[in-house]
This record gives structure tokens, sequence and C-alpha cells, in this order.
């Protein structure tokens, strides 16, 4: 009896172990892309202003973001008086965390090893859609422990912006989930293995992904991401030239590199979501010889850069939305458009 | 084992952070503490194997439903010291409903006895090759379709009613007509003047207040 509960014991932790490994294998990854990512909107932004953007640090300012996050780290953490200092200090801690904790459902691969995600629970849809509403939390966490005006006048700004742009997001989730019949997430890219393209005749193929049936939906959705991850040009949350820097003038170092990380990794999530609900998550665009030797990641993390790059690029050369101009594309256009 | 680790785990969080909802002095922290209380009911709810209404939880309560609690709360400005006056003024008041549920929670327990154990009551059986999602979805639409219908009434009514009431149209205000003021004419494009009120400008009224035409060049 006791060997048997010691086998059990030592099962249990063994499952836990691995998942415990590769949680961190997917974090340190995930951290060292977005290090990179960071870079790379840098430069995009540099590039279309004509300006060189980082170039100091390492070769072609490749080490920059490191060299910031060293900066961060070593910075002395400034608490203002006023403030109420748990919440405070809690709500960039809420910000990363779950920020990262939505990665736990996403697939990067499948192949006869078996799905290379954390988690393949059956409602991974609908779990992605609820990490990613609970991060207005730490802004509005932040704005209001600051005890200050900006911060405030940010996170009402941010309340009312993601709640808006959140429920356009859940319907043409929902619209992919008619599509595809599945709350589950390798699924939702299983289901894109034939489509349109296939219908047509031709090989398995990028013409299958629902970007092209749901074109509609694929820029709504792309918009309603910009906006629901305080993208430029909806980056009214922390307009440098009306509030400042938004819920987050107070903060500083530690604190405020968390916000930062949370904010990138917030935005790798949406263009690994896009990824995977329009683009055919790892599968290769033409799937034949020399394109599907190559294994499902390296598509995946193509794509995800991809996006990022149209992220960058939006960020670079479209100004700043008016708020009610804001909320009246978020409630009187793409609401009735993704009913429709 | 584990399960009964994390089923302690989340209700003890649950009922203590219940507690704070009512305790904590701040009223944005109490609205902190409901919404930790939030989470471990879901946590509880996906123990049951109810992931989709765990989710469903989170998305809701949490999602929706917790902002904008924090965010009526955040803009109000609570006076504590005036909450302390009412405290002894309402007291009363307050122990008299506690002392009624109390009563009915010890009358209830008398009859039934403790008997209620979580373990008795098994959660509900998924039928055999469906995740509980579909399961419940085929539930919903079928078997009670007329009471979901209903309910989704009930609370169209309730919005349409609340913004009824609410909405109100103030004179003077000025909208953007954003068709008017993008469009091209023959002289190119116009500073138009956009009258208060309303999104479309009749078109006598546009050529009337068309300010600011360049003459065409000859």
């Amino acid at each position: 009896m006791s060997d048997f509960l010691a086998l059990i014991t030592s099962w249990v932790l063994w499952i836990w172990s691995f998942t415990a490994v590769q949680s961190v294998a997917l974090l340190v990854g995930l951290l060292v892309i977005i290090a990179f990512l960071l870079l790379m909107d840098r430069k995009v932004w540099a590039a279309v202003q004509m300006r060189r953007g980082p170039n100091v640090v390492g070769p072609f300012g490749l080490l920059q973001s490191f060299a910031d996050l060293l900066k961060f780290v070593f910075k002395e953490p400034v608490i203002p008086a006023g403030s109420d200092k748990i919440v405070f200090l809690l709500a960039p801690l809420a910000t990363a965390t779950f920020a990262l904790a939505s990665w736990a459902v996403i697939p990067v691969n499948e192949n006869s090893w078996g799905k290379w995600v954390i988690s393949d629970m059956n409602v991974g849809i609908l779990y992605l859609l609820a990490i990613s509403s609970l991060g207005v939390y730490g802004i509005i966490m932040g704005g209001w422990a600051s005890n200050s005006k900006y911060p405030f006048m940010g996170a009402l700004r941010s309340a009312a912006q993601m709640v808006s742009y959140e429920v356009s997001i859940g319907l043409v989730i929902i619209c992919v989930l008619l599509c595809v019949g599945s709350l589950n997430v390798t699924a939702v890219v299983n289901a894109q293995k034939n489509g349109l393209g296939t219908q047509m005749g031709m090989t398995n193929s990028f013409l299958d992904w629902h970007w092209l049936t749901l074109l509609p939906m694929f820029v709504v959705f792309f918009i309603s991401a910009l906006a629901e991850t305080n993208r430029p040009p909806f980056d009214l949350v922390e307009a440098e030239s009306e509030l400042v820097a938004g819920f987050m003038v107070e903060y500083g170092s530690t604190p405020y590199l968390l916000y930062m990380l949370g904010e990138y990794v917030a935005i790798v999530t949406m263009c690994a979501m896009t990824t995977i609900l329009f683009l055919g998550g790892w599968l290769p665009p033409v799937d034949v010889a020399p394109f599907n030797w190559v294994p499902g990641i390296f598509w995946f993390l193509a794509k995800l850069v991809m996006v990022f790059f149209m992220f960058s690029m939006v960020k670079a050369f479209v100004p700043r939305y008016r708020y009610d101009q804001l909320m009246r594309l978020g409630w009187k256009v793409f609401l009735p458009l993704s009913l429709v | 084992m584990v399960t009964a680790i994390f089923f302690y785990l989340f209700s003890t969080l649950a009922i203590a952070s219940a507690a704070f909802v009512v305790l904590a002095k701040n009223p944005v922290h109490a609205v902190l503490f409901l919404i930790l209380t939030f989470f471990n009911a879901a946590g509880l709810f996906v123990l049951l194997n109810a992931e989709f209404l765990a989710m469903l939880l989170i998305v809701v309560y949490v999602g929706a439903v917790a902002v904008l609690f924090l965010f009526v709360v955040m803009m109000l400005d609570v006076d504590f010291a005036e909450l302390k006056a009412g405290f002894i003024k309402n007291a009363p008041i307050g122990m008299l409903v506690g002392g009624v549920v109390l009563a009915e929670l010890v009358a209830l327990f008398a009859f039934k006895g403790l008997a209620i154990a979580p373990g008795k009551i098994a959660a509900a059986a998924v039928p055999s090759g469906l995740s509980n999602t579909e399961a419940l979805g085929q539930i919903i639409y079928t078997k009670y379709v007329y009471f979901f219908q209903s309910a989704g009434m009930v609370l169209l009514v309730a919005m349409i009613g609340a913004i009824v009431l609410t909405l109100r149209h103030r004179a003077g205000v000025k909208r953007q007509s954003i068709p008017d003021q993008v469009a091209r004419t023959t002289t190119g494009m116009d500073v138009i003047k956009v009258p208060s009120g309303g999104y479309t400008i009749p078109a006598a009224v546009k050529a009337a207040t068309v300010i600011a035409k360049p003459e065409p060049a000859e």
C-alpha cells in the first residue's frame, strides 16, 4: 500500500516537475523573443522616421533591451507618499502575471511528439479571452493607487476603452469558433488545414486559413487588438501629450519594468492569437516539399513576427485617435460589423 | 489528494476574501477582495470539471462587471467619517437582517442535519464523449430553450429601460458629421460648419454653412 502511494506521489511529482520545466522553458524563450521584438519595434519606428534607432549597445544595438533591463532593475523604486502602497506595488505585478498566464494555452507546434502546449484545455479560447480581459486591472489599480490626477485619468480611460473593445474581440472570436466548432486552441489551428483553397482543388496552403474566408473579421480583430493592448493609435491611456504617461506617471525602476513587460507580453499574445485564429498557427504556407520540412514552430514564430511588424508600422504612421472617436469606432462601427 | 488540497486552498481563500469584502475600510479594497473571491469561486468550478462555467465567471464577472464596480467606486468620493457615523445608526437594522439570515441557516441545518456534505452531491455527470461546453449547449438550446430565450428578453428589456431612463439630449452639443466633413467637393475639400445636434446636415443648410470656399483656379 505504501509502495503504491509512493508510486502515485512520485508520478504526480514527475508530471508536475515536467510541466514546471516546460513552463520555465516557454517563459525564458518568450522573454528573450520579447527583448528582441522590443528592439525591432523601436528600429521599425526609427526607420519610418528616418532615424537610426538604438545602435550603441552590442552590434546594431542588439543588446539594448538587456541594457534597459539592467538599468531599470538597479534603479531605486520611488513610492509616492500619498499612494496606497500595497495596491501600488501589486498593480504592475498583476499586469505582468496576467499577461504571462495566457501563454499556458497557446500551442506553438504539433508533431509526432504531440502538442507543444503547456495545458491543452478544451476551453482554451475562453481562457485566453478571460485572461486578456484581466489586463485592465493592473492599469486601474496602478492609476488609482498612485493617488494623483494624470494616472487616475489614464485609468478611467483605459477601463472604458478595454471593456469596449473586448466586446468586439469576443464577437470576432465567436465568429471563428462557429467556423471551427470547438473551443480548443489546437483544434482551431487544425481546422485551418482544409478550407477555401482545398475546395478549389489546390494543395493545403495559406488560402485555407481563416484570414481569407473571414477577411472583415480579421481586420476588425487586428484593430481591436491594437485598442485592447493600448497600442498607438489607441494609446490614449498613456498619451504623452495629454496625460504625461497616463497610469505610469508615478512608476519607476522595477515596477515600471514590469508594466512594460506586461504590455509587450500582451501585445505578443495578441499577435499569437491573430496567428492562431486567422493565419493557421504553425501550418506551413504551402504544404509542399521545401516548406513542410521546416519545423512548425518556425512558421509560428515567422507569422508572429510578421503580425508584430504590422503592429509596429501602425504605431509609426497613424496619428492618435481622439477619445470620442475611439468610442464611436468601438461601439458604432466594430460592434455592428462583427455582429453582422 | 491534490484535488483536496486545492479545494481547501480555494475555499479558504474564497471565504477569507469574502469576509474582507465586508471588513475592508476602503471601498476600493473591498472591490479588489470581491474580485479575489470570484477567482476562487472559478477555481472551485474548475475542480468540479466545469471549466466552461469557470471561464464564464471570469469573463463576465471579473472581466466586465467588477471593472464597472471598480470604475464607479473609484469615482465616488467616499467620506470615511460619514460612513462611520452611519455605522452606529444603521447597526440595529444590519444586525436584524444578519440575525434573520443566521436563524434561517440554523433552522435549515437543524431540520436537514449536516448530511449535505460536499461529497454527497456529486457533480452532475456529463454525457460521455461530450465536453461540458457541448453538454451545456445541448441542454440550454433544447430542453430549456424557452427559459433561455426569455432570460435574454428580460436582459434586453432591462438594458433598453436603463438607456431610456438615463439618455438625455442636451441642446447645443456639437457632434462630428464625418461624411460631410471629409467629403470632396468640386473645389476640393471645404471647411464646413457643423450645426449643433445631429449627424447629418440637410443639403440646404450645408450649402449655406460652407465657409472659406476657395476660388477655383483660373
